[in-house]
């Protein structure tokens, strides 16, 4: 037998249009914990997609090789019946079942065709045992903590008896205490001969913890080191050094930046469900005609930030903060508040909460400012078609038609479309967050053009992106945010990749 | 090229076919009822009567509409109808004046959607659990306000004609032995142009401005087939007493709530918070305006539907309304309304709600017990969304 547990083995997997992973070799040896690291959207959960089964066997190439068998996985069943158990960054527990239901959910111990609660409650005591979390078994989920559930996850894994564990971002929602802990926890799991994969985006947690560590960039394997080579300095300079290409538009050079148009002051924000300061005392602004880049890793807060500061805040409390506009004193009282007064946000996820799918472009497009096209309180379609069109012909939207539905294009056209209706309902300040995920070159391109468009009209805009390229060649100034703090301000002379992921990071400079 | 025209004629078909298939059930179930009868289904009496049938149903289903497109539900239009029936009958017995009456009526229903609205939209029960809840106490209101004297006997014979009467002939034509109502025989042709003229000016519109359009004859198939549609019905009701106000009635709420849907802002609003709500809200939408508004629209509705069946029965009785909701629903549905929101058309639910209405009224004439019709009912109903979700794949669990 082979000293790896776990073979990939040129792995290359296509989504229509986009290259998600190219011949990917991901190699773990028996008994250790192995960390993956990476910039986000360079495969790293794709790559754990496939190895699930989520991705099934046929839609990729590649092998998987398991203890030196090849595997081929059509369902998550299968892979865990092969002994991976997979935990999400997102906990697949349910709030209203006891944690000795949830470790043994779908594989409920039966008596006599009944079950048999004193059996299931022991057994579960016994691998919470195992992950040190003393609670009781009867006890619904929802009345633990994160880093608790977390814990129930493991357990859960454990009873399932995974040989290989693959833990997806473990300590991004845990705070110092519980993260610490959950690793100690990984420690011991590793002396019973378990295997541990973890994806994580804290440097400082991957050279503590890991014995081996693999870089994905790109959708691509760039190097995978041993405990003794790793150093935060030597990860960060793998997961970034790509070429600056020319896809970065330049800006007219009689292009002026003018006054501050939004300031935002001592923001603070915590998060009522998780019961968790999200967002601590972040100060920042962007000027007439700026673009302002808000960088930073998964989880560090962005989205939060934006969502929080545009009124959109149910299961948020605001503890301190305040927003100016054009120096004067303002609050958002809700989303629709903050477009009457000239500040729209671009969501990340179109198809969740950017478009409405089963209407048609011109619809999409006019939603947010219907008064343009309203006469007397009627819609005047020929307006409507008009300006619609004009939209379409500006940003380039390839659709046969404005009257197609919004879910019959392409990624990179919805994006537009997203864009367009906010170019439609001008705003003064856009936040866009994560405008160009998941698209191809050729739109991102356009996007950029027609962002530094807007701005050369006079629009402030601020760029959620957690690519660094991206920050790096659109931005004016730069923002880099690490749990719910600004940890940096760049100007774009400042910015490096290497210093946007230190500070992303927040990794000392040596 | 002759290939994309082609497949371009082939979507075409399937489209209209989808579209249709309403209208294509609608004939089976006329043509099935016709044989099964001996003919007794398509005469000018009882097809007048089916039209009359239909209305206080057809305006629970244009209120439904909305409710349903934003992806809300309300089981208590049945005895909220009933409630206010027996309302509008009370105040006649107390000498109010029939406009009077029907004003305070649909304020109050207007009232007390809005009340409905305000829990589910404010104070956050669900609409399900609300609208139950409201379910069970108009039935109280409805049983209280009758409890003394049982059936509310309406004789104001002005008042029954709000169901029961019909226009004013001004002029009859004969032909072949049979007197044709003039005046509706002069709408139905009115209703005709106006199906051509709208047909024709869009196009016109999608030209200018590039747009698809379709293919000529499909756009002529169309106009045949609803002129064709308009004429029978229209001959058919002018051969007896003519259209009634009911018809009226029902076409004024439908063309005013589809002129809402597709002209003004708030129906831009309905549709597109049915459609995603997360994107309406970042929008600049205010949902709980709108889901408010939806509901006080429904309640208004009730209120209408109540003062119709009232004045159709003559009377307002303790159990009038039950199961009204439903025909509504299932009106609705079969009009093509998504189950899963942000889809649907006033128009088709007034047809759903005469397809529902066809099939009781038929099973009726043919002499099929109450609980048959039942059965059957349920049976069409489900089979008839199933048909749509896997149409449109829209199906329940992805």
């Amino acid at each position: 037998m082979s000293e790896y547990i776990l073979e990939m083995r040129g792995i290359t997997k296509t989504f229509p249009g986009v290259k998600a992973l190219d011949n990917v070799n991901f190699s773990v040896r028996k008994g250790e914990i192995h960390c993956l690291v990476g910039e986000n959207g360079a495969g790293k959960s794709t790559l754990m997609k496939v190895l699930s089964g989520i991705h099934e066997y046929g839609t990729y190439e590649g092998d998987i090789v398991l203890d030196g068998e090849v595997m081929k996985f059509h369902t998550i069943r299968a892979s865990e019946k092969a002994g991976i158990a997979i935990i999400n960054q997102e906990l697949a527990l349910i709030p209203e079942l006891s944690v000795a239901e949830n470790i043994f959910f779908g594989r409920e111990i039966l008596k006599n065709g009944f079950m048999d609660w004193n059996e299931t409650n022991a057994r579960a005591a016994k691998y919470l045992d195992m992950v040190r979390l003393n609670v009781n078994p009867q006890l619904p989920i929802r009345e633990l903590r994160v880093g608790s559930q977390q814990l129930v996850e493991i357990a859960k894994a454990l009873s399932k008896d995974a040989r290989l564990l693959i833990l997806d971002e473990p300590t991004s929602s845990l705070n110092e205490e519980d993260s610490a802990n959950l690793l100690n926890l990984l420690r011991e799991l590793k002396k019973k001969g378990v295997t541990i994969v973890m994806i994580s985006h804290r440097l400082k947690e991957v050279v503590e913890i890991a014995d081996s560590v693999t870089v994905l960039r790109d959708g691509a394997t760039v190097c995978s080191m041993d405990q003794a080579n790793v150093t935060e300095q030597k990860l960060i300079s793998n997961m970034v050094g790509r070429e600056l290409g020319t896809i970065y538009p330049t800006r007219s050079a009689s292009h002026k930046i003018g006054d501050v148009r939004l300031e935002v002051k001592n923001w603070s924000v915590t998060d009522t469900k998780l019961e968790r300061q999200i967002l601590k005392d972040i100060n920042l602004n962007v000027r007439k005609g700026e673009i302002v880049g808000l960088a930073g890793l998964m989880g560090a807060g962005r989205t939060e930030f934006a969502l929080s500061l545009f009124g959109n805040t149910p299961g948020y409390k605001l503890n301190s903060g305040t927003i100016e506009l054009d120096g004067e004193k303002v609050r958002f009282r809700s989303p629709r508040d903050a477009i009457k007064k000239g500040v729209a946000y671009a969501t990340e996820d179109r198809k969740k909460n950017g478009l409405v799918l089963i209407q048609d472009v011109k619809f999409n497009i006019t939603f947010a400012d219907l008064n343009r096209i309203i006469d007397f309180g009627i819609i005047n379609g020929s307006k409507e078609i008009v300006e619609a069109d004009q939209m379409k012909t500006d940003i380039n939207i390839k659709t046969p038609s404005i009257l197609q539905l919004a879910r019959n294009l392409s990624g990179g056209n919805q994006q537009k479309t997203v864009l367009a209706k906010w170019i439609f309902a001008r705003p003064n300040v856009l936040i866009l967050d994560e405008p160009t995920r998941g698209i191809d070159v050729g739109a991102k391109h356009e996007i950029y053009t027609l962002m530094n468009k807007m701005v050369e009209e006079g629009m402030s805009i601020i760029m959620i992106s957690s690519e660094l390229l991206e920050i790096i060649g659109m931005s004016d100034r730069i923002y880099v945010m690490h749990e719910g703090m600004i940890t940096g301000e760049l100007s774009a002379e400042e910015a490096t990749e290497e210093a946007i992921m230190r500070l992303a990071t927040n990794t000392e400079e040596n | 090229m002759q290939e994309k025209n082609r497949n371009a004629v082939l979507t075409g078909i399937s489209k209209v076919a989808k579209n249709y298939a309403m209208y294509i059930a609608l004939g089976v179930i006329f043509i099935v009822f016709q044989i099964l009868s001996g003919g007794l289904f398509l005469t000018a009496y009882n097809f007048t009567n089916l039209v009359n049938q239909t209305g206080y149903i057809a305006v629970l289903a244009v209120g439904m509409t909305l409710v349903l497109i934003i992806c809300q539900i309300d089981l208590s239009v049945g005895f909220l109808t009933g409630f206010l029936g027996a309302c509008t009958a009370r105040l006649l017995l107390l000498g109010v004046p029939i406009p009077l009456t029907i004003l305070i009526v649909v304020l109050f229903g207007a009232s007390l959607g809005l009340l409905q609205g305000f829990i589910i939209g404010k104070i956050g029960v669900p609409a399900f659990v609300t609208t139950l809840a409201g379910e069970f106490a108009f039935r109280g209101l409805l049983t209280l306000i009758t409890q003394d004297i049982g059936t509310i006997n309406v004789t104001n014979k002005t008042f029954k004609g709000i169901s029961q009467g019909f226009l004013p002939a001004l002029f009859t034509i004969k032909i072949g032995g049979t007197e044709f109502h003039g005046l509706s025989l002069i709408i139905g042709i009115l209703a005709v142009a106006a199906v051509v003229f709208l047909n024709l000016r869009k196009r016109k519109e999608m030209k200018k401005y590039n747009l698809e359009t379709g293919s000529v004859p499909v756009m002529i198939i169309r106009i045949l087939f609803f002129s064709g549609l308009i004429m029978a019905l229209v001959i058919l009701l002018a051969s007896f007493q003519g259209i009634s106000w009911t018809v009226v009635i029902v076409a004024v709420i439908t063309a005013a709530y589809h002129f809402v849907l597709n002209k003004t802002k708030i129906g831009r609003h309905i549709y597109g918070m049915g459609g995603n709500v997360e994107a309406a809200k970042l929008s600049g939408v205010n949902i709980r305006k709108v889901l408010i508004g939806v509901f006080v629209s429904m309640g208004a509705m009730a209120a209408l539907s109540g003062v119709m069946i009232t004045s159709r029965m003559g009377c307002a009785q303790p159990t009038t309304g039950t199961g009204y909701e439903l025909d509504a629903i299932a009106s609705c549905y079969i009009g093509g309304v998504s189950t899963s929101g942000g889809v649907g058309r006033v128009i088709n639910s007034v047809v759903g709600s005469f397809v529902i209405m066809s099939l009781i009224n038929g099973l009726n004439l043919i002499g099929v017990g109450i609980s048959y019709q039942y059965l059957i009912k349920g049976i069409i109903f489900v089979v008839a969304v199933a048909i749509d979700v896997r149409g449109r794949g829209r199906k329940a669990l992805g």
